[in-house]
C-alpha cells in the first residue's frame, strides 16, 4: 500500500472536507466528462435517426417523433458514405505500409548496419523534423503535380497520398531509436552464424520490434484517417476521396438528416475501433508522448 | 584489427571492393533506398524547392521568373496580413488558455484514481477519434445561431443567448477554439498521464510530513517532476496553432468579416485560389522562419527557467 499511494495519503482520506470533497469532485467530473465525451456522440445517434423536421425545430428534445431506420441505408446508398468509406480505408492501409516500409529498412540500415554515410541521413532526416510542415506544402503538391526526372503526374491516384506519408521523420527516429536497444551480442551471433543482411532483418530486427511496430502503424493509420487538407488538394476527384474530403462537400448538398446520418456513420468506425483496442490506443498514445520528450 | 587490414594499394582496390560488398555495403544502400528516396522526393527537396520558388514568379502556365524579394514585399503589405497575423496570435492565445490547463488537470485528477481511472480515460479521449472533419461540421450544426440550436437551447434554459456564435466577428474564434479544445484535450491528457507515471511517489510521503497540503504537493512535487513534458506540449501546441487551417476553413472560411482568417489560410487563398505559388511559399517561408525562432527562443528561455 504504501509504494502505491499518489497524492492524496490514507491520513488525508479520513479528513472530512477530502472524504466528502473527494467523492464530490469526481462525480462532477464524470458528468463532465461524459456530456463531453460521449454527449455529442449520442446526440449525433439520435439525429442520425431523426427526420430533418425533428432535427431543426427541436435538436434538445430526447425522444424523436419516431426511428427514421431508413436514414442509415438512404446515406449508404444516396450519399454514397460506403464508397468514401472504402477510400478512406485504403488510404490508411496504403499509408500504413509505405511507412512501415521505408521506416523499418531506414531504421535498420541506420542502428543495425551503420554504413560509413549513416550519421549524415541520420541528421538529414533529423534536420527535417525541426522544420515546420508549412514550408513544404506548396512545393510538395508542385512536386506531385509533376515529379522531379520522372516526370509523371500522381494527382487524382492513391500515390499522391500513400509516398509523402512515408517521408516522416518522427516515425524513422522512433524505430530507429528502438532498434538502437537490440543488444548488439545478438546481431553479432546471428551474422557469425552467417545470417544475411536480409534474414537479420527478417528473422531477428523485425521480430524483435513489434511492439514498436504496433505503434507506429496504428499512429499512422489514425493520422491518416484525420487527414484533410493534403488529400483535398491531391485528389479532386469526388470517385477517390475519402470521407474526411467529401463530407463537407456531401453536406453542403444533401438534406440535414441525411447529413446526420453520414456523419454518424463516419464516426461510428472509429468510435467502434477505439473501444475494441482501446488499451493499445491508449498504450500507444502515451508512449508518442514520451518519446517526444 | 588493424592487423587484421590488408594495407590500401592499387592492386588492392578490387579486392577492397569486393570485401565492401561481401561484407553487406551493397546491401545497405538497397536498405536505404526507400527512405533516401522518399525523403529526397517528398521531403528534402520541396523544403529546398519552397526556398526556391519564394523567390520566382511561378503559376504553373509561364515559365518560372526571378524576381528577387518581389514575392516577400507583396506578401508583408498585403492588407489583409496584420489582421491573419493578429487573428492566428489570437487562436493561439486563446488555444493556450482553453486548451492547456484542462487536460493538464484532468491527468492529474485520473492518475489518483486508482481503479476508475481507465474509465475517464476512455471517455476522455473519444472526442479525439472523431474525425476532425466530423467532429468540425458536427459542431457547426451545434453553433447554430437561431434560437433552437443546440447551443443555444441549453443555454436558453439558463436564460441566457441566444448567440450568433460563428456569424459573431467576438464569438467566432473563441467557438473555434472551444471545438478544436474539445477535440485535443482528450490525447494530450493521455500523454501527460504516462507522463505521470514517472513522477516518484515516495516525495509525496517527504513533502507530507513537511506539511504540505493536498494542492501544495499537487504544485511543488507533481507538476515540477513532468516539468519537461508540460513544456514541450506547450511548444509543440503552439507550434500546431500557428499552423492551424481545418478548423477556421471549414468553420467559418475565414469570416465572418475576416475574423478567422488565419495565416495558413492566406497560404491556402494565395496558392489553390490565386494561382500565386511564388507569394504562398515566400508566406510560408516566412511563418516557418518565425516557428523557428519561436523554439529557439523558448527552449533558450525555459532552459534558463529550469536551471533556476
Amino acid at each position: 500500500m504504501t509504494d502505491e499511494r499518489g497524492i492524496i495519503s490514507v491520513a488525508d482520506r479520513k479528513r472530512p472536507l477530502v472524504r466528502h470533497g473527494l467523492p464530490a469532485i469526481q462525480v462532477l467530473l464524470f458528468v463532465g466528462v461524459v456530456i463531453a465525451g460521449v454527449g455529442p456522440l449520442l446526440w449525433l445517434l439520435k439525429s442520425g435517426l431523426s427526420t430533418s423536421q425533428d432535427i431543426l425545430r427541436g435538436p434538445m428534445q430526447l425522444w424523436p417523433s419516431g426511428i427514421q431506420w431508413q436514414n442509415i441505408p438512404d446515406a449508404w446508398t444516396r450519399v454514397q458514405i460506403g464508397s468514401y468509406l472504402g477510400n478512406t480505408a485504403i488510404i490508411a492501409i496504403g499509408s500504413l505500409l509505405s511507412t512501415l516500409f521505408v521506416c523499418t529498412t531506414g531504421a535498420f540500415v541506420l542502428s543495425v548496419l551503420r554504413p560509413k554515410w549513416g550519421p549524415v541521413v541520420t541528421g538529414a532526416v533529423l534536420a527535417t523534423l525541426f522544420l515546420p510542415g508549412v514550408i513544404s506544402l506548396v512545393p510538395l503538391y508542385l512536386t506531385i503535380l509533376k515529379m522531379p526526372v520522372l516526370g509523371f503526374n500522381l494527382q487524382n491516384t492513391f500515390w499522391a497520398v500513400w509516398l509523402p506519408q512515408a517521408a516522416g521523420a518522427f516515425n524513422i527516429l522512433v524505430m530507429k531509436r528502438y532498434f538502437d536497444s537490440i543488444p548488439r551480442e545478438l546481431i553479432e551471433a546471428a551474422r557469425i552464424d552467417g545470417a544475411s543482411n536480409l534474414r537479420l532483418f527478417t528473422s531477428l530486427v523485425l521480430p524483435l520490434s513489434k511492439p514498436i511496430v504496433g505503434v507506429v502503424a496504428l499512429l499512422t493509420v489514425i493520422g491518416s484517417w484525420k487527414d484533410y487538407l493534403w488529400p483535398l488538394l491531391v485528389l479532386p476527384d469526388p470517385r477517390l476521396q475519402p470521407i474526411s474530403v467529401a463530407l463537407p462537400r456531401v453536406a453542403a448538398t444533401t438534406e440535414i438528416s441525411l447529413q446526420m446520418s453520414a456523419l454518424f456513420l463516419a464516426v461510428l468506425i472509429p468510435v467502434v475501433l477505439f473501444l475494441v483496442f482501446q488499451k493499445q490506443f491508449l498504450k500507444g498514445v502515451g508512449m508518442s508522448g514520451g518519446i517526444k520528450e | 584489427m588493424s592487423l587484421l587490414r590488408t594495407p590500401q594499394s592499387g592492386r588492392s582496390g578490387i579486392r577492397s571492393l569486393a570485401t565492401w560488398y561481401r561484407s553487406g555495403g551493397l546491401s545497405a544502400i538497397v536498405f536505404a533506398l526507400p527512405l533516401v528516396l522518399t525523403f529526397l522526393y517528398f521531403s528534402w527537396s520541396p523544403i529546398v524547392r519552397g526556398l526556391v520558388l519564394s523567390f520566382q514568379k511561378n503559376n504553373l502556365v509561364t515559365t518560372p521568373e526571378w524576381v528577387g524579394l518581389a514575392n516577400f514585399s507583396y506578401v508583408l503589405t498585403d492588407p489583409q496580413l496584420p489582421q491573419a497575423t493578429v487573428n492566428t496570435l489570437y487562436f493561439a492565445l486563446l488555444a493556450l488558455i482553453f486548451g492547456f490547463p484542462v487536460p493538464l488537470f484532468l491527468a492529474v485528477f485520473i492518475s489518483e484514481l486508482r481503479s476508475a481511472g481507465w474509465l475517464y480515460n476512455v471517455i476522455s479521449y473519444l472526442p479525439a477519434v472523431v474525425p476532425p472533419v466530423a467532429a468540425i461540421l458536427l459542431w457547426k450544426f451545434f453553433y447554430d445561431p437561431s434560437g433552437a440550436g443546440v447551443f443555444n437551447s441549453i443555454l436558453g434554459w439558463f436564460g441566457l443567448g441566444p448567440f450568433a456564435w460563428l456569424n459573431s466577428p467576438d464569438l467566432a474564434m473563441p467557438a473555434i477554439v472551444l471545438e478544436a479544445t474539445w477535440a485535443g484535450a482528450g490525447a494530450t491528457s493521455i500523454i501527460y498521464l504516462a507522463a505521470l507515471t514517472g513522477v516518484r511517489t515516495e516525495l509525496y510521503e517527504a513533502a507530507e510530513l513537511d506539511g504540505a497540503g493536498i494542492w501544495k504537493r499537487v504544485w511543488h512535487v507533481t507538476l515540477p517532476q513532468i516539468r519537461g513534458i508540460i513544456l514541450i506540449m506547450m511548444l509543440l501546441q503552439l507550434i500546431g496553432t500557428f499552423q492551424v487551417f481545418t478548423e477556421p476553413f471549414l468553420f467559418t472560411g475565414g469570416g465572418p468579416d475576416n475574423a478567422t482568417t488565419t495565416i495558413l489560410l492566406l497560404i491556402y487563398r494565395y496558392a489553390f485560389i490565386n494561382g500565386d505559388f511564388g507569394a504562398a511559399t515566400a508566406l510560408s517561408v516566412l511563418l516557418a522562419g518565425v516557428l523557428c525562432v519561436l523554439s529557439v527562443v523558448y527552449h533558450l528561455l525555459t532552459r534558463r527557467w529550469s536551471i533556476t
